[in-house]
């Protein structure tokens, strides 16, 4: 978690990750964010997160994507 | 008889299909009567309350009503200036003080916004002044006097001493754009476009004059949906849209994410592409995905009214190869020139000039700065004849085909948008804390960085900037140096800046 925390801190160092549940719905992160989101995440997990999982529930808190990230490192 | 005005489009579209859809989005749609309804009502209120060939801004959401605002402003002879909802209020301040606007017209959505701001004109609101009364002797008194050299728009870039540059458009223009465009992409009436940039560049002609040509249709797809490529591609299919014209990293968006192993476009028979170079990678998988469809690469800066050059892709390309942007529609030149304003030997490199009708009239009220990139043609010292300077460098390849290779200044291409790195640079150094401030754009990983020197911290700085930027604009790193690096003759070294916010990233394999 503190890593992915990490990631998403290096594109908007002002908002508390931690806290924020809107991130999709509510405008902070656009598509290039989720574009470098994904490939961070590949980089730093070896999770290739698919794109049919790109889906405002997965990206709207950082949690969601922790559990996400974990659940395809499952499979 | 010749066409001069753009509304024609309507005009003569309105009476063979009232009640085909035009535009749509997730709010509602409107038929090219309600169009047509709404634009003559509010042009016959602007009229009515004395606004004449003036600018009026359309400050609403990117929905159907907003168009039908444009056209209303043009049935009044004054012209549009958009504005968007998710622009800085600093830059929006800054446009409004420059610009003075007779009228600003909103939505609900904008209303309150619209309210708190100075140098707005009149406000009105869409609902209210798209009902009214329609006077058609005053609309037709406005069309008599009206000339195809009278402006449409005026669409704001981004300018290097940080303040924006309004570029004015007009109706000879944007027909011999449209002209162009329709026969080099066949569009028609069965054309469904899905469309997917802001209307406040002039690349939402591409879309919305067709459709009004035509009787055509365009759905003005949720921004949102750019970030769930699997829902935008069921989007597409969904709506049967059958002809895209994005930006490069809307496309990107979807093959790089692997979107096509799950899902494929139904309906798409025409790509058109602009304001980018498309990674040939890329570039692969889309057309792999669509076999059957047609690649069009589009070029061209504001200043020329949207595109001039076009390049149909129509042989395979390798990834360390450059799509070319080809040549230009008819009706246009192009010239290369070098730094004495001479044509370079067959294959040299140039500064990209164009010559034709397309030319706009230049950024509104600055004069100084217009006749900086509008120049009598050097090759000619004879009589007048304007080119436009892009500050592109191309060359022709061994097939005669125009390739962009790279750019004369600090302007730099960012998810579709142009951005002068200098505006960047003096929305930082305005910050009390900031000493100077150099700002570096690494096109591999489409990644800005800002580096300054000052006693103020990044994380201080960040906020301070997203008051002042668009967000396209905000940089993605923020690196205080202690020291500006300078080369020899005391410009800020850029070079070894870019090398070191390259360095600072682990190479991506994109």
């Amino acid at each position: 978690m503190d890593k992915l925390i990490a990631i998403l801190k290096d594109l908007h160092p002002d908002v508390d990750f931690a806290a924020a549940t809107d991130l999709i719905d509510g405008g902070v992160l656009d598509s290039f964010d989720v574009v470098t989101i994904v490939a961070e995440v590949d980089d730093a997990f070896g999770v290739e997160i698919p794109a049919e999982e790109l889906i405002p529930e997965n990206f709207n808190s950082a949690e969601a994507l922790c559990a996400l990230i974990e659940r395809l490192s499952d499979d | 008889m010749m066409q001069t005005n753009i509304l024609e489009y309507l005009e003569q579209t309105v009476r063979r299909l009232p009640d085909k859809t035009a535009f749509s989005s997730e709010d509602g749609s409107m038929t090219f009567l309600e169009v047509y309804d709404g634009a003559c009502a509010i042009g016959s209120r602007l009229l009515r309350d004395g606004h004449y060939k003036k600018p009026v801004v359309v400050f609403m959401k990117k929905r159907p009503e907003t168009i039908t605002a444009f056209l209303g402003v043009l049935y009044s002879g004054c012209f549009y200036v958009p504005l968007d909802d998710e622009m800085p209020r600093y830059r929006i301040e800054l446009i409004l003080k420059e610009l003075r606007p007779a009228a600003c017209i909103c939505d609900e959505a904008t209303l309150n916004t619209a309210r708190g701001l100075d140098n707005t004109g009149t406000v009105y609101v869409y609902g209210d002044i798209a009902v009214g009364e329609i006077d058609l002797r005053a609309l037709e008194d406005v069309r008599l006097r009206q000339i195809d050299t009278d402006l449409i728009y005026i669409v704001f870039t981004s300018g290097s001493t940080g303040k924006p540059k309004g570029v004015t458009g007009c109706h000879r223009a944007v027909i011999d754009y449209i002209e162009n465009l329709c026969d080099v992409l066949k569009f028609d009436e069965d054309t469904v476009f899905g469309s997917q940039t802001p209307l406040y560049f002039d690349a939402c002609l591409k879309e919305i004059m067709p459709t009004l040509k035509y009787g055509a249709s365009t759905h003005l797809i949720p921004r949102k949906l750019f970030m769930m490529p699997v829902k935008l591609v069921e989007y597409l299919n969904e709506r049967r849209i059958n002809t895209l014209c994005w930006v490069v990293s809307a496309l990107t968006f979807i093959s790089s994410l692997r979107t096509f192993e799950k899902i494929k476009p139904k309906y798409l028979r025409t790509i058109a592409f602009a304001s980018e170079v498309f990674p040939i990678r890329q570039l692969n998988i889309w057309r792999k995905a669509l076999p059957d469809a047609r690649f069009i690469n589009l070029y061209g800066p504001t200043e020329t009214t949207g595109i001039c050059c076009y390049y149909e892709v129509d042989r395979d390309f390798s990834e360390d190869e450059m799509l070319p942007v080809g040549r230009p529609f008819k009706n246009t030149d192009i010239i290369l020139l070098d730094d004495n304003g001479r044509v370079p030997p067959k294959g040299g490199m140039g500064e990209i000039c164009i010559r034709g009708t397309r030319l706009t009239h230049g950024y509104y009220g600055d004069i100084e700065r217009t006749d900086e990139a509008f120049v009598q043609n050097p090759l000619n010292d004879k009589y007048r004849e304007l080119i436009y300077r892009t500050g592109d460098i191309g060359r022709y390849n061994e097939r005669g085909e125009l390739v962009f290779l790279s750019r004369k200044d600090y302007q730099i291409k960012h998810m579709g948008h142009r951005i002068e790195l200098g505006e960047i640079e003096s929305a930082a150094s305005a910050h009390g804390g900031v000493n100077s401030a150099c700002s570096v754009f690494d096109a591999e990983r489409n990644k800005l960085t800002l580096f300054y020197t000052g006693d103020v911290t990044a994380s201080e700085l960040l906020p301070y900037l997203k008051e002042k930027l668009p967000r396209y604009m905000l940089p993605h790193t923020i690196t205080p140096l202690d020291t500006m690096p300078y080369t020899p003759n005391g410009k800020i070294d850029r070079k070894l800046l870019a090398s070191q916010a390259a360095e600072s990233l682990p190479a991506r394999d994109k």
